[in-house]
């Protein structure tokens, strides 16, 4: 976030001139004050949020297409996951946003050690997360309940409509979702830890705490999308 | 102390070139390749996805040279198969749709123009913009690649379920399109984020340029339907990798589903790569009618009415793959609604050059080159969209060709209008406008002769993607091809004057054209934070009420 030294060596007169001064490090050139910068920098998170609810969107649509087309196996094919798993899930995604409000709202408040304390518990939260998921992922890996072709469960009868089989079309569609999920929690593992050591170092106050401010709103996504992928897998019946 | 944009002061375009400006500010590649100055983004992803028209259009010539004959024997030899000709029309398409158009104006010009238009030093996120252009060329090398390990052959539609079975390169094909959807994205994210926080001082929403409002609209576009496309590409590479089986029907997938998820980002990439010609048509008119432009609010609305709608009409590219009927009629509907904004803005343009002061320069050349070619193939879409014709149309040559005069005609011909146009400023150099009017009629001549053709190739019958054809059909086919040679020389000559320009001293004014809008208030080129002095709007947009100061 500061102006790249570029900027600064071939710009003799550009700055200043506009009656502001340019004493925060983390004002870039083109921002006239550092309200409209972070304004700015809001609206392109908004907007990449945007961009990401459109990518699970369409899995979501094609989900629901799927489901009408095979309601009695998605129904059937759900009971094979683990409910409380899922739940507890759900609570440690939830529990983690609440930290990450509390974070943001350190940072905004100047309290260093609560911001670095609250990323700390976000973390966990997100790992605790990922292993559960881990253990859900292995229990289905030894049961055979795969994607597409490497489906291989031994208690359904291979059930199928026209010839297809709609367990095999759920699990696609699950491991894809979940999984696609996954990896957004992994990438908020790293820009949390980022922004917590960068918190650690005093780099965040009252005046600037940006980062912390889109990691934030990215993370709060990432809870959402889980929200409704919980009730949309684990709780069809 | 603030520049007032106003057109009394007879000395704006006489003052001194400023001796440093974005060109020479900093020197060596390595300035280059980590600039974040928008201007010379802008420049290098001209360079860029001209090379790509380039490639692209070589590939086209190849396939009008193979179509020549029905035999394909050219001096008694077969000089392409069909195997490689499957190859060349997919590469021609996938090159030009997803390496050039897509990012043509929203990466080259309106990266250029836009924050200057505004009045602003730079885009929002200047960093985020190159990191844009690398993804672009990181999308261009894949691309490549896979042409190395033998190309993709299923069209640049990638239809499932051959895309999931055939051999050839499509994995490397879709990450290409993959990575290229993202740097579109961040491309349309800048741009709204600077639209939104970046205006010069009193210039409220409708005081923008009309470039901007569709430049605006476009990035709409980008950021809320690429995402979908994104996701497809993830899709079909697992497909084709693991066989999930979503879109392989043996184990209860449909490939049906690969359509509608392909032409939910397709129908919309379609105003992507229309909306920013519109746009740039809607800066030309008014300049060279020396007229204010008529209908400003109907335009800047209509460009915003047409990327809500591309989102509504993505299903009249499956009149004939089995969705319902009621859809069928649902979508044909929706489809003809997409008229409406089009033909408002075709009037406006219309009445703004109504007893106005036209001077036929290159850029109003192609401006109205693109309003004849952009009303026929517009015209043309009705067509195609009223169900009972589309049936009898649907995979002929009358599809190749009305979507060529949409894209071909109204994108790439405004573009070349817009490189003319802000050329003086982009380069600091005039171009010779004797060879710009030879270039331009030659490219609008040709063009007919090559597409015009195939309209009535296609409703004779002639399949499109085809390589075998009826002699009866040959000698449409051999015109079509021998206008492609025209098209071809008249591009030709364009590069060659744009590029002989860069070779004399720059004797471009700041304002050649009388524009009246901000980017003309900087020099030719333009210094390194844009402007001396933020400017300020003092008037509105395409206001010739005073006698503005023209370039002789």
């Amino acid at each position: 976030m500061s102006t790249s030294p570029v900027d600064l060596q071939h710009d003799p007169h550009g700055h200043g001139d506009d009656g502001h001064g340019h004493d925060d490090p983390h004002h870039q050139h083109h921002f006239t004050t550092m309200e409209q910068q972070f304004d700015t920098s809001k609206i392109g998170m908004w907007l990449f949020l945007a961009t990401e609810v459109l990518l699970f969107g369409g899995l979501f649509v094609g989900f629901g297409m799927m489901q009408a087309r095979f309601p009695e196996q998605f129904k059937e094919a759900h009971e094979h996951l683990q409910r409380p798993l899922g739940a507890l899930n759900t609570v440690v995604l939830l529990i983690s946003s609440w930290t990450m409000v509390m974070g943001v709202l350190s940072a905004r408040t100047n309290q260093r050690k609560k911001l670095v304390i609250y990323l700390l518990i976000t973390i966990l939260c997100a790992c605790i997360f990922l292993g559960v998921k881990y253990f859900e992922y292995s229990h289905k890996y030894e049961e055979g309940l795969l994607p597409g072709h490497y489906y291989s469960h031994h208690g359904d009868k291979i059930p199928t409509v026209n010839g297809a089989n709609g367990y095999a079309t759920f699990f696609s569609f699950y491991f894809m979702m979940t999984g696609l999920h996954g990896i957004h929690i992994l990438v908020g593992i790293v820009l949390l830890a980022w922004i917590a050591v960068r918190g650690n170092r005093g780099e965040f106050n009252s005046s600037y705490y940006t980062p912390v401010d889109l990691v934030g709103l990215y993370w709060h996504l990432v809870d959402l999308i889980w929200i409704y992928l919980f009730p949309l897998y684990y709780l069809i019946s | 102390m603030a520049q007032a944009l106003t057109h009394s002061d007879p000395h704006i375009g006489d003052r001194p070139r400023p001796a440093k400006n974005y060109l020479n500010a900093t020197t060596g590649i390595w300035s280059w390749m980590t600039t974040v100055d928008h201007k010379r983004i802008g420049v290098m992803y001209l360079v860029a996805v001209t090379s790509a028209f380039f490639v692209g259009g070589m590939f086209a010539l190849l396939v009008r040279l193979t179509l020549l004959t029905p035999s394909h024997k050219l001096f008694g030899k077969v000089l392409i198969d069909a195997d490689t000709y499957n190859r060349l029309f997919t590469l021609h398409g996938a090159i030009m749709v997803f390496l050039f158009i897509i990012p043509s104006v929203p990466g080259s010009l309106a990266n250029f123009v836009l924050p200057l238009m505004l009045g602003a030093k730079d885009v929002a996120f200047p960093r985020l913009n190159l990191a844009s252009f690398y993804l672009w060329c990181t999308g261009a090398v894949l691309a490549v690649t896979s042409m190395i390990f033998g190309a993709v052959d299923t069209g640049w539609t990638f239809y499932t379920p051959y895309s999931t079975t055939t051999q050839n390169a499509v994995g490397l094909m879709t990450m290409a399109v993959f990575i290229l959807g993202f740097s579109s994205i961040f491309t349309g994210l800048n741009f709204i984020a600077t639209v939104h926080k970046l205006r010069a001082p009193g210039m409220g929403w409708f005081d923008m340029p009309l470039f901007v409002w569709g430049t605006y609209a476009t990035a709409i576009i980008q950021v809320l339907a690429t995402p979908v496309l994104g996701i497809t590409m993830v899709l079909l590479a697992l497909e084709r990798v693991f066989n999930i089986g979503i879109f392989d029907p043996k184990i209860g997938g449909d490939p049906v589903l690969f359509q509608h998820f392909f032409w939910f980002y397709s129908h919309p990439a379609v105003y992507i790569m229309i909306l920013p010609g519109m746009a740039i048509i809607s800066e030309i008119i008014p300049t060279f009618s020396r007229k204010t432009i008529f209908g400003y609010k109907a335009i800047a609305y209509s460009s915003v009415a047409l990327a809500l709608l591309g989102f509504l009409v993505w299903g009249h590219h499956m009149f004939v793959a089995g969705q319902s009927e009621l859809a069928t009629v649902v979508f044909s509907a929706l489809t003809f609604l997409v008229a409406i904004p089009s033909g408002v803005k075709l009037f406006n343009w219309l009445a703004t050059m109504y007893k106005g002061n036209i001077s036929l320069e290159t850029p109003m050349l192609y401006a109205i080159s693109f309003i004849l070619l952009f009303a026929i193939g517009g015209l043309t879409g009705i067509f195609l969209g009223a169900l009972s014709t589309d049936i009898h149309l649907t995979d002929t040559y009358f599809v190749v060709a009305h979507f060529h005069y949409v894209m071909m005609g109204g994108t790439v011909i405004a573009f070349i209008g817009g490189v003319h146009y802000w050329w003086p400023k982009i380069t600091g150099r005039m171009y010779s406008e004797k060879w710009g009017r030879v270039g331009c009629s030659l490219v609008f001549i040709g063009f007919n002769m090559t597409f015009l053709t195939q309209f009535f190739l296609g409703s004779k019958g002639m399949p499109r993607r085809y390589y075998n054809y009826l002699e009866q059909y040959q000698p449409l086919h051999a015109f079509s091809t021998f206008g492609s040679w025209v098209l071809g020389m008249g591009l030709f000559i364009t590069a060659a004057y744009l590029f002989a320009s860069l070779r004399k001293p720059m004797d471009a004014p700041d304002n050649p054209w009388g524009g009246t809008t901000m980017e003309w208030l900087t020099s030719s080129p333009p210094i390194e934070h844009n402007f001396e002095e933020q400017p300020v709007l003092e008037h509105e947009p395409y206001d010739y009420r005073p006698k503005v100061k023209k370039h002789a």
